[in-house]
């Protein structure tokens, strides 16, 4: 068996507080080895130099759109993973709004399968509901021993009370977690855009920030009575975070992430009707944009999740109302991170291992992932945060292109993946 | 200096000189005398949604300017078959010189001048703009008042779901005259004031009204108010221009309405049809600015 060392890194493991100096070895797919730089005892078969790069716990998404089976001209498992693997992502939750919905054990098993040239692992999160109508459960006990690691209908909230405790007291049974795309489609009506000045101006009907945050307030209601594990998807509201913060200080169980893409734009993006920057939830404000900033410095966001959503460009290159909603960000939400919240000085790279990795792995419950103790599984980023580079679209690994950071410059850069001892992605 | 104005998409992106200089070409331009112009230009009407009073007005223009017109309506049979707007207009765009568009999807208009190459003229998108109805309406209003600078100019109605009232406001501030707007929360969120520099919210009619240069009345929007609850008759009673709110206005104000006016909901019939109402001037303006737009942007190059 081929044993690895990572030699002259900078560790960071923020579950075991390291941040130092330290070789790591790898063998047999797990760490075998921490030790103080040339250190090692045991001794390694290849070696691969990474002086100046950080080394941390391979990164973790908990909320990507893999679109197979079904609509493979978006975006198939290899195309989506080998973009993971680029952004740094050792491991993605795939969300199950594919065609079919992936509410049986069968479509979770085929997901999983080899056959996929899944480049990372594949977790997939299994529909809370059949067919994600928000009607009659899943198998949850099912689901969960072919490979689920959580339950959602995200993009088609659960908005029938009844249904959503039945389905957080039986994923609490499970032990699974329940991840809520929080939206009271009552209130949003599927509107293209955040309620607000821009969307007066362009004359676009806009969803209300109420109609997130009251589905967050209603959902973490329903989970301190029922106990269980609630994860709340891409928060993009101000308020939703104070009910975070509120259900939190009341002992309830609740996560939160968020995407690249809210806390780097706001609804002003949308002004040229851009459909790049159309996405569910919509942009919101600038004063929603900086509560999502002060909540990633202050620990209320726990996780970084890109709701990487690839399309077609027939199906953007519409008008506004019309158009798809998502945008593609495997590959660069370590760049945003560090360049909109490290180089910014607001929080440490620590806390962005923390965002990426640590945090995720313990949300969707992926033992022995999300830290690089030794006997964990060799899931491991290699990147250098210092590294100044521009994306290019063009060159993407995903099958669309369907973001606006084409041309963006970027502090941070993945230069290794390595996926159970195995480099997936080198760029050293 | 200004690169030449493409399109007119609406009338934001416009700079005052630019508004007068279309207003100044439009004083020289008559229907009852026609001109050649855009001879030999071909004009697309490409209306993806009803109209009559702005596609009869945009092609009576263009033909009085000597250039061809072709109408597409969206019940055309590519485009009832799924053909994208895409695809649409560059399929025009090897046969036309320009497109005169109208469609009831915000931005549309936009989205289109940026995958083809031909001048793009908006004749109303969705919520979002009416530019030809903007200069039109300032064109009548300086027919009055000489200049705009200075002027109190109230709409009352429905703002939320008037691309009129948003063009309108745009076009009114860059020129310089006091845009207050006066309708019911639901018709006239709060964002509203953000739209353009000078613009006020006033709710009570009679106090918007009070000493006004202009009173632009809009039609309450039926077909768009889906769900909101909008009482009609006290609708009526708190926002419809009668004789007697229309004292309040300075003695010299114009009445005015982009049509097509409903009687008994806005105004009165007698307000519609009194002295102060300059409803069938606007329409004629229509045809005289609609040519000052399509010689500015098609005229002199080939």
């Amino acid at each position: 068996m081929s044993t690895m060392l990572l030699q002259g890194g900078h560790l960071i493991d923020p579950a075991r507080g390291l941040d130092a100096p330290a070789d790591v070895v790898l063998r047999d797919g797990l760490v075998a080895e921490i030790a103080e730089p040339g250190r090692t005892k045991i001794g390694a078969d290849e070696t691969l130099k990474v002086k100046g790069l950080i080394v941390a716990p391979g990164f973790i998404d908990l909320h990507v759109h893999l679109r197979e089976p079904g609509q493979t001209h978006k975006e198939n498992i290899a195309s989506g993973t080998a973009a993971a693997a680029a952004g740094g992502f050792t491991s993605v939750c795939a969300m199950p709004n594919t065609r079919p919905i992936n509410d049986s054990p069968a479509v979770t098993r085929w997901m999983r399968d080899e056959e996929r040239g899944a480049v990372v692992n594949v977790f997939p999160v299994a529909a809370a509901t059949l067919g994600s109508l928000g009607e009659k459960l899943s198998d949850y006990r099912a689901l969960k021993e072919a490979g689920a690691v959580a339950l959602s209908d995200d993009g088609a909230p659960i908005l029938d009370d009844q249904i959503m405790r039945e389905a957080l007291a039986l994923a609490a049974k499970v032990g699974l977690v329940v991840i809520q795309h929080a939206e009271d489609t009552r209130l949003s009506h599927g509107n293209p855009m955040n309620e607000g000045v821009t969307s007066f101006k362009l004359g676009l009907r806009g969803q209300p920030a109420a109609s997130e945050w009251q589905m967050v307030e209603r959902d973490i209601r329903l989970t301190s009575q029922e106990g269980g594990r609630l994860h709340v998807a891409h928060v993009s509201a101000a308020k939703s975070l104070q009910m975070v913060r509120l259900g939190r200080a009341s002992q309830v169980q609740v996560t939160a992430e968020v995407t690249p893409h809210h806390f780097l734009f706001t609804e002003e993006s949308c002004s040229t009707y851009d459909t790049r920057y159309k996405m569910n939830p919509p942009l919101r404000s600038a004063a929603d944009r900086a509560a999502l900033l002060a909540a990633l410095a202050d620990g209320t966001i726990d996780a970084i999740a890109t709701d990487h959503a690839p399309h077609a460009l027939f199906e953007k290159e519409v008008e506004f109302e019309k158009a798809a909603f998502g945008i593609t960000g495997l590959e660069i939400a370590l760049a945003a991170a560090i360049t909109e919240l490290q180089h910014t000085g607001m929080i440490s790279l620590s806390r962005v291992v923390e965002l990426l990795s640590t945090n995720p792995a313990k949300i969707v419950g992926l033992s022995g992932r999300g830290t690089l103790a030794e006997g964990s599984i060799a899931d491991v980023t290699i990147f250098d945060p210092k590294k100044r580079w521009s994306y290019e679209v063009e060159q993407t690994r995903s099958r669309s292109r369907n973001c606006p950071y084409g041309g963006m410059q970027f502090y941070g850069k993945a230069l290794a993946t390595i996926v159970g001892g195995r480099v997936v992605f080198n760029e050293l | 200096m200004k690169a030449k104005l493409r399109s007119l998409l609406g009338i934001e992106p416009l700079d005052s000189r630019q508004i007068l200089d279309i207003l100044s070409l439009a004083k020289r331009m008559n229907p009852a005398r026609p001109r050649q112009t855009l001879r030999g230009r071909r004009i697309a009407l490409l209306f993806y949604e009803n109209s009559t009073r702005t596609r009869t007005s945009f092609e009576i223009a263009a033909k009085s300017l000597g250039a061809s017109t072709v109408v597409i309506h969206a019940t055309t049979a590519s485009i009832e078959k799924g053909e994208s707007l895409k695809d649409t207009g560059q399929t025009l765009q090897s046969i036309v010189d320009a497109i005169v568009m109208r469609h009831p999807s915000s931005g549309a208009p936009v989205l289109l001048s940026r995958l083809i190459d031909i001048p793009i003229i908006n004749a109303g998108d969705g919520m979002h703009a009416h530019p030809s109805q903007a200069l039109l309406d300032a064109f009548t209003i300086m027919n009055h008042k000489k200049s705009l600078k200075g002027l109190k100019i109230v709409t009352i109605g429905d703002i939320f779901h008037s691309r009129v009232a948003r063009s309108d406001a745009h076009l009114f501030s860059k020129l310089g005259a006091r845009v207050v707007f006066c309708g019911p929360d639901v018709l006239l969120p709060e964002t509203a004031r953000e739209l353009a520099p000078g613009v006020e919210i006033v709710r009570e009619m009679e106090e918007a009204i009070d000493g006004a240069d202009v009173v632009m009345m809009l039609r309450v929007q039926q077909e768009r108010l889906s769900g909101m609850q909008i009482n009609v008759d006290e609708y009526v009673r708190r926002y419809q221009l009668t004789a007697a709110k229309l004292k309040l206005a300075k003695a010299d104000a114009i009445v005015m309405h982009p049509g097509p006016m409903i009687r008994g909901m806005e105004m009165t019939d007698e307000v519609a049809d009194c002295g102060q109402s300059v409803v069938l001037e606007q329409v004629l303006n229509g045809v005289k600015v609609r040519m000052a737009i399509l010689a500015m942007l098609l005229g002199g190059k080939r």
